[in-house]
Parts: C-alpha cells; sequence; structure tokens
C-alpha cells in the first residue's frame, strides 16, 4: 500500500462517520451511536490483549462500574456537570482496576483469565445483591449530565445527532492516543513484554509496573465508553458487568484481528451486526429469538477456521490460494 | 584468594534448593573487570541455576551477591539488571516478529524508560537509537537492521542476543552457553566477539564445549553437583587431578 | 448460633464443598492434561441438572437408573465433544480456548432453551432417601444431602485411586507433565485425552445429577458454577486434584459461613477469599514450590 493510500482510507472512513448523521435518523443513527461506543470499549481491551498480551476476562466490570457511577454520581432531580461526571466516572473504573490488576498480575496466563473474570462477578455481585445498584431491575437516570461551563450549556447530549458527535468524537480521540501511545517507549515496551516478557525483565523493565498501568488505563477507557452507554441509555443493570459482555468484547477483538486498533473497531461493527443478523425475522423467522444459537456457531466455526480474524482474512484467502496452486502443481 | 582487578560482581556462599534437591551449594566467586570467568561441569551442575540466581531471576536460598559494591541480594531481577547486570540465555530469547534494530532498542530503552511519555515516538529517542546502532555495530550485525529477528539464522540469533545485552551497556555479562548448536565458523564468529567483549567489563561463560572454553577464558571455575571443586587459571584447571577425573575425562571421550 | 445450627452449616458447607468439587476436578484435570481452558464446564453441570429434569419421567422417577443413564450419556456426549471440537485447541493460544469454550456455552444455552425452555424446575428428591435426621430437639438434616456428601466422597476416594495407583493415573499424570515421553512409551495420546474430557463431563453432569434435587434447575446455573469453580482452580492451585478438593471444601465453608454470618456481603465472600490468597501465595494454596 503506498504512503497516500495508506493515509487516504482513514481519512474517507473518518469523513464517511461524520457525514453518517446527515443522511440518516432514528434507528441506524442510535445503533451506529450504540455501536461506536462498542468499539471504544473494544478499543480498551485491545491495548491489554492485542497490545501487551493479556487475555482479560473481566473487562466488562470497569464497563459496568463507570456506567454505574454515571448513575450514582449525578444529582436526583439536576444535571450532573459533565466536565467532572466524565473524569469522576473513569476515576471509579481505573480505581477498580488497579485494584484488580495489581492482584490478578501476580499469576499468569490461565490463572489471569480465570481471576480477572472472578473479580468482575464479584463486581457483578455487588451491584446484583445490594441496594446500591437496584438489584436485577437496574436504576434509571433522572436527567442527563450537561455540557455546560458556567452555567451556558454547549451540546445538548439529549440530541441523538449531538450525541452521535459527541461518540464519534471520543472513539477518534481515543483512537488517536492509543495510536500514539503504542508507537511510544511505554507503547513498545507493551509490546516487548508481548513477544517475550522474560527477555523485558532481564533488560531490566519493571513488567509488572507497566503491565498494571496499560490494566489501570485498559480500566479508565472502558469506564469511558461505560459513561457514554449510560448517558445514552439513561439505563444501567447488572447484565452490563457480566461474563457475557466481557466474553462479547473478547469476541469483538478477535473477530476483527488481533494486533491492530482497525480490527477492535472493525470487530465491534462485525459483531453488531452479526447480531443484529441473526435476530433478523424476515430472513430467520421464528428462530431469530435463538440468535444466540447462531453466534455462538459462528464464535466456533471462526476460531476454528479464522483464526487471524477479520482483518486476517485477505492473507489467510492468499495462502489458501498459493497452497492449493503449488498442490496442482505437483499433482 | 589474591586481590585482582577491580571486582564488579562478588557472589559468597550463593545456594539454591529446590524441595530436597540442592541445584548450587556454597559457591562462591569474584567476576573481575577484564576477565572472562567460565564456569564449566557437566549437565545438571547447577551452572544455569547459579545465574538465575546470580541475574535474580530465581531467589537465592543462602549466600550474598555484590555489584558494583552494592548488596543486590534482595534486589529483583530487573533492578539488578538497570545496576549494570545483562545475560544471555541458553535457549535463544528474542522478540522473533521484531527487526534486528527494534529488538536492540527495546533492550536499550530499559536505560532511559521514561514510561510515561506516551506522546513521543520510540523511534524518536536518540539516546536508546544510538545504544541500539553501537551493540549491532559491536556485535557484527550491523547491515542486518531492518531483517526481522526471528528469520535470522541460529548463529546470528545468539550474537543478537548479545547484542540485546550490550545495547544496555552492562558492566557483568552472565552468558548462558553462547555457543550451542553452532557450527565450527559461527564458534569462531563467536569467540572473537567474546574476547572483545571484556574490555571494562566482567565476563562469565557458562559453556560445553572445552576447546573454546580453554580458548578465550581468563579463569574457570569448576562445578559437579552444584558445589565447586576448583578454580583458578585455565592450565592450573587443566592439571587439577580432580577435575580430570570428575569431568574434563569424560568430554574427552564424546 | 446454637451448636445444632452450627452442625448443620457445617453439614451444608461441606457438601457444597464436595459438589464443587465434582465440577473442579473435572475442569483441572482437563486443563492440568490437556491444556485447555474449558470455559463449558459450567454447561456440563447445567446439562447434568437439566438431565435429571427431562430424564426422570422416562425411568419413572426410579432414581438410580436415572442417574446411570445420564452418565452413560455423559461420557458418549463428552467423548464426541472432544473429538468435533476441543481437539482444534491443543496447539491453540488461551484466547482461542477461552472464545470457542465461549460459543459453545451460547450454543448450549440456547439448545437447553429450545429443548427445555427457559423455566426454573424442581426434580424431587428420591422418595427412598427422603427422611430426616434428627440433630437435637429442634433441627433435622435430610438425608439426601448426606448422600450427597457421600457420593462426591466415594468419587474423589475412586479418583484418587485411578490417578494414584493405575496404569491410566499414570499415564494421565505422565501426560501433564511431559506429552512427548507419553508418546514415546507408546501411549495413545489423542484417546487418553478423549477418555480425560469423558471424565471431566461426566463429573460435572454426576454433579448437576445430584445437585438437581436440592437447587432448583435453572437457565444460569451453569455460569454461575463455572466461576465459582475458577475460584476454588485459582485457591488449590491447577492441575493438582488434591488442591481442588481441599480448596472446594474451603470455598464451602466461607460461602457457606458468608451467608450466615454477613448476609449483606454473602456474594462476594469467596471472590475476598481468593483476593486474600492471590495476596498471601499467588501459585495457590496447595501448590508444590
Amino acid at each position: 500500500m503506498s504512503a497516500r493510500a495508506r493515509l487516504a482510507a482513514p481519512l474517507v472512513v473518518t469523513a464517511a462517520f461524520a457525514a453518517f448523521p446527515l443522511l440518516v435518523t432514528g434507528f441506524y443513527l442510535e445503533f451506529t451511536t450504540k455501536v461506536m461506543i462498542l468499539a471504544i470499549f473494544a478499543l480498551s481491551l485491545e491495548l491489554l490483549v492485542g497490545a501487551t498480551g493479556l487475555v482479560s476476562l473481566g473487562h466488562a466490570a470497569y464497563f459496568g462500574i463507570a456506567a454505574y457511577a454515571t448513575l450514582l454520581l449525578s444529582p436526583q432531580y439536576t444535571a450532573a456537570n459533565f466536565f467532572w461526571l466524565l473524569p469522576a466516572t473513569m476515576v471509579c473504573a481505573a480505581i477498580y482496576a488497579l485494584a484488580v490488576g495489581a492482584l490478578s498480575l501476580r499469576t499468569k496466563g490461565v490463572y489471569f483469565i480465570m481471576v480477572t473474570l472472578a473479580f468482575a462477578q464479584m463486581a457483578y455481585y455487588v451491584f446484583h445483591d445490594t441496594p446500591l445498584g437496584g438489584g436485577t431491575d437496574g436504576i434509571y437516570l433522572n436527567v442527563k449530565p450537561a455540557v455546560a461551563i458556567a452555567g451556558w450549556t454547549i451540546v445538548d447530549l439529549g440530541n441523538p445527532r449531538t450525541y452521535y458527535y459527541v461518540v464519534f468524537g471520543c472513539l477518534v480521540l481515543v483512537f488517536a492516543f492509543l495510536a500514539i501511545l503504542l508507537e511510544s517507549r511505554f507503547g513498545r515496551a507493551l509490546a516487548g513484554i508481548k513477544s517475550n516478557e522474560q527477555r523485558m525483565r532481564a533488560a531490566g523493565f519493571p513488567t509488572f509496573w507497566y503491565k498494571l498501568a496499560a490494566f489501570t488505563l485498559a480500566g479508565a477507557l472502558a469506564g469511558l465508553s461505560g459513561f457514554l452507554v449510560a448517558v445514552k441509555d439513561g439505563f444501567v443493570n447488572p447484565e452490563m458487568l457480566s461474563w457475557h459482555e466481557s466474553g462479547a468484547v473478547l469476541l469483538m477483538l478477535i473477530l476483527g484481528g488481533m494486533g491492530r486498533l482497525s480490527g477492535a473497531v472493525l470487530g465491534a461493527f462485525a459483531f453488531a451486526l452479526l447480531q443484529l443478523f441473526f435476530q433478523w425475522e424476515v430472513v430467520f423467522g421464528n428462530f431469530a429469538q435463538h440468535w444466540q444459537l447462531l453466534l455462538g456457531g459462528t464464535i466456533i466455526a471462526s476460531v476454528a477456521f479464522m483464526p487471524q480474524g477479520l482483518i486476517g482474512l485477505p492473507a489467510q484467502l492468499r495462502a489458501w490460494r498459493s497452497r492449493r496452486a503449488a498442490r496442482a502443481r505437483d499433482a | 584468594m589474591p586481590e585482582r582487578r577491580d571486582v564488579l560482581l562478588r557472589a559468597r556462599g550463593v545456594s539454591r534448593r529446590f524441595g530436597g534437591l540442592t541445584a548450587v551449594s556454597d559457591v562462591s566467586l569474584d567476576l573481575a573487570e577484564g576477565e572472562i570467568h567460565a564456569v564449566i561441569g557437566t549437565n545438571g551442575a547447577g551452572k544455569s541455576t547459579l545465574i538465575n540466581v546470580l541475574a535474580g531471576e530465581i531467589a537465592i536460598t543462602s549466600g550474598s551477591v555484590e555489584l558494583l559494591g552494592a548488596d543486590v541480594t534482595t534486589w529483583s531481577q530487573p533492578k539488578r539488571a538497570r545496576a549494570g547486570l545483562g545475560r544471555s540465555y541458553q535457549r535463544t530469547t528474542i522478540f522473533p516478529r521484531f527487526t534486528v534494530f527494534e529488538n536492540c532498542r527495546m533492550t536499550a530503552q530499559a536505560r532511559w524508560p521514561v514510561p510515561w511519555n506516551w506522546w513521543t515516538a520510540a523511534g524518536n529517542c536518540p539516546m536508546s537509537n544510538a545504544a541500539a546502532a553501537e551493540a549491532l555495530e559491536k556485535t557484527g550485525l550491523a547491515g542486518l537492521e531492518s531483517r526481522i529477528a526471528g528469520a535470522l539464522s541460529h548463529g546470528e540469533k545468539r550474537q543478537l542476543e548479545i547484542a540485546m545485552c550490550l545495547a544496555t551497556h552492562p558492566k557483568v555479562l552472565l552468558l548462558d552457553e553462547p555457543l550451542a548448536g553452532m557450527g565450527p565458523e559461527e564458534t569462531e564468529r563467536m569467540l572473537g566477539l567474546l574476547a572483545g567483549l571484556k574490555a571494562g567489563r566482567a565476563v562469565l561463560l557458562v559453556e560445553h564445549d572445552m576447546d573454546a572454553v580453554f580458548r578465550v577464558s581468563d579463569r574457570i571455575t569448576v562445578m559437579v553437583n552444584g558445589s565447586v571443586i576448583a578454580s583458578g587459571a585455565p592450565p592450573a584447571v587443566r592439571a587439577d587431578p580432580e577435575v580430570q577425573t570428575a569431568y574434563l575425562g569424560e568430554v574427552h571421550v564424546d | 448460633m446454637d451448636f445444632a445450627t452450627f452442625l448443620v452449616q457445617c453439614l451444608n458447607a461441606v457438601q457444597y464443598g464436595l459438589l464443587l468439587f465434582l465440577v473442579a476436578s473435572g475442569l483441572t484435570l482437563i486443563f492440568g492434561i490437556m491444556g485447555v481452558i474449558n470455559l463449558a464446564h459450567g454447561s456440563f453441570y447445567m446439562i447434568g441438572a437439566y438431565l435429571a429434569f427431562s430424564l426422570a419421567p422416562v425411568f419413572g422417577g426410579a432414581f438410580l437408573p436415572t442417574l446411570a443413564a445420564g452418565l452413560v450419556l455423559a461420557v458418549i456426549f463428552g467423548y464426541l465433544l472432544e473429538w468435533l471440537f476441543i481437539s482444534y485447541l491443543y496447539e491453540r493460544d488461551h484466547l482461542q480456548q477461552v472464545l470457542m469454550t465461549y460459543g459453545l456455552i451460547l450454543v448450549f444455552e440456547e439448545l437447553r432453551s429450545i429443548l427445555v425452555g427457559n423455566d426454573v424446575h424442581g426434580v424431587p428428591v428420591p422418595g427412598w432417601l427422603s427422611g430426616s435426621i434428627q440433630l437435637g430437639d429442634l433441627m433435622a438434616y435430610p438425608v439426601y444431602r448426606l448422600v450427597i456428601s457421600g457420593v462426591c466422597l466415594a468419587v474423589a476416594a475412586l479418583l484418587y485411586f485411578v490417578i494414584a495407583r493405575t496404569r491410566l493415573g499414570m499415564m494421565v499424570r505422565a501426560g501433564g507433565s511431559n506429552r512427548e515421553m507419553v508418546q514415546s512409551l507408546g501411549i495413545d495420546i489423542k484417546f487418553l485425552y478423549r477418555v480425560v474430557f469423558a471424565a471431566g463431563v461426566a463429573l460435572a453432569v454426576l454433579a448437576g445429577m445430584i445437585a438437581a434435587p436440592v437447587s432448583s434447575v435453572y437457565p444460569g446455573m451453569g455460569a454461575q458454577v463455572l466461576i465459582v469453580c475458577f475460584v476454588v482452580v485459582v485457591i488449590g492451585g491447577i492441575g493438582s486434584v488434591r488442591g481442588a478438593f481441599l480448596a472446594a471444601l474451603l470455598v464451602g465453608i466461607v460461602d457457606t459461613f458468608g451467608k450466615v454470618l454477613f448476609p449483606q456481603v454473602a456474594g462476594i465472600t469467596i471472590y475476598l477469599l481468593m483476593a486474600a490468597i492471590l495476596l498471601w501465595r499467588p501459585e495457590g494454596l496447595f501448590r508444590q514450590g
């Protein structure tokens, strides 16, 4: 790919997203907003799984904690100020991530997977079982936060089109932030840890602290997506922290392709579209209510036959074609 | 023991037990600047465990380790590394998917970590770039900078691992069988490289190739079953009857 | 808490812990020997409970034939599952194992919804085991719960015997530590894996079947038990059946008494226990080294 093409592709995609709300309203606008929030969520996990090699199976905890914090920190009958509420919710998620990271990073590999899942389940029970979280039914947000400086409202988050642009802005910022971060010395150190932690420690990197920093940052970014979803829906429930959610976001990464930021975004869209497709009654009729069966089958098939994800599919097809050509030549 | 040149690493009474097994038992040795100090012994004599304990990779059971005059016995491996202790592994330990240059730059970064600077690209750090280039130059890998490390030949990978150590500017180098699996030509190249490493540094060399050890070493320590049975200049060690029976005799058979 | 209540809670704690052991031992064996982290393991427990519910009418409510039929089905099911899906996962990384077994959970849950529905069911305690034993003047303890503990203990003893004393157990121990060695001994490792996996499934299904009469049969039960078993395995040290046994009892005790003594935080006591153990011994309580 030429340098110009490499620059052009993201620009075209960005422009298309920016123009999208001018063309559609209603369901498609809301849907795209929701998927962009999921993309931020997936990007935050990509920092752990794709960039640092830490498979966390409890990432929904940070997403859900920030969503709950958004509602619990908002005053009951007046609007909270966006500019302190957003950082405050991200800090809540980051604090839990720091605590869980400090404990779970003492373990490795499959232990790490189990421990992160278990701590996410603990957070789930906190909101599920205590009056704090309103139990299974969750809680509602009465007034959306106001983006206001000195009492003067700048944008109205209640307007779907405006909110689309807020979310889009966040997605672009998170993407750019991570793209720069991963090229920095900190990001390269994470890549080194993923590739060969033993060598990194032998060279003098205190790898535990690097991993803990990545884990906490990923928690904070997941918190951003949790905040955005809570403000969008004005409603949270414990299912946001469930292990289904944590599994789904991992699935987005593998669908899109690990190790690339664009893979996380692509995966979020692929996942949401797939889910939408399987729930489509025109195609599947009554069976659409059993969409999880089709989703599960797709996951199994994609792990078995498409280990590099969607982004790796062209390369895999090329390899397959050249293998077939070689076989034809040999025959 | 007569005082020699500056001792950079001093181990005293180092022991390591695994359950009931004593892998390293009461080993004392000095690594002096400008010397290659070889540790030889049969498989299972505890050489690799000794390196791991000195590097801080596995915990010490008893004894002490002093690095550049500081007691580092309780220090973690990364802290010892930052204080000037480099090591290589018996099984090549590199970053296979990165280029040769990135491999060296990555380890060089450990000296200037600045982990909170997230906005400057790693490639724009002149210090680590210079350290990486210098290390590649010294190890004879200049010209291969943009190759993917995993695609190098075995000998080149071993050289790269040493370059990655050098990029962190260590004062003490612990090398675990740098010649393992090498052909005669690669061995020659590596021996030239090793001889050049000792200037301004102390080198601990664990190696099975006896000819090579006696050619490059200034001092040799022989271990059997975790303990030191002899230590001294190569001719004296070769003449030691205990060493002959315990170790050298076997090697000449194969 | 008076003595009789304490005794009842102790018995409950042991019974819950032993049941957890049945599920966790399969999980830890499958990981220790085959190197596969199996998220779908909780589903087998769920399947066991639903088997107890749906097979009971077939055998006219007779308990032992239902149990036997369920176990036979479980072994066949585990054998097929390993062949069709799990065998893809041996050389893959943990992430892909997690995803495929996550996909399996979705499939199992949805199939369960299609075949049996989403209602909560109860399974009656078999008539000949439905009595109670008097404890003190006021308390009575159901015989069936004692039977559960007895069955679990018998299985634990059998497992110990098989692993420590038999040729199969030797292969299992060797397979966990050294794959090449096993193959060089001329042991068919594919077959060994299939047997181990089927045994793991059977253990979880057995746990689900005998637990069904005392806990209701409900859709989310698999995931719930899976995560508790992860806590057990983390505490006990993975791959160690002995560790799983002791850790399962510990978790059973902490969970049961947590519910009695601190009802406000009942859901999270075992996770706090896990956190404490990670601080103290991150490699697990019962692991050597």
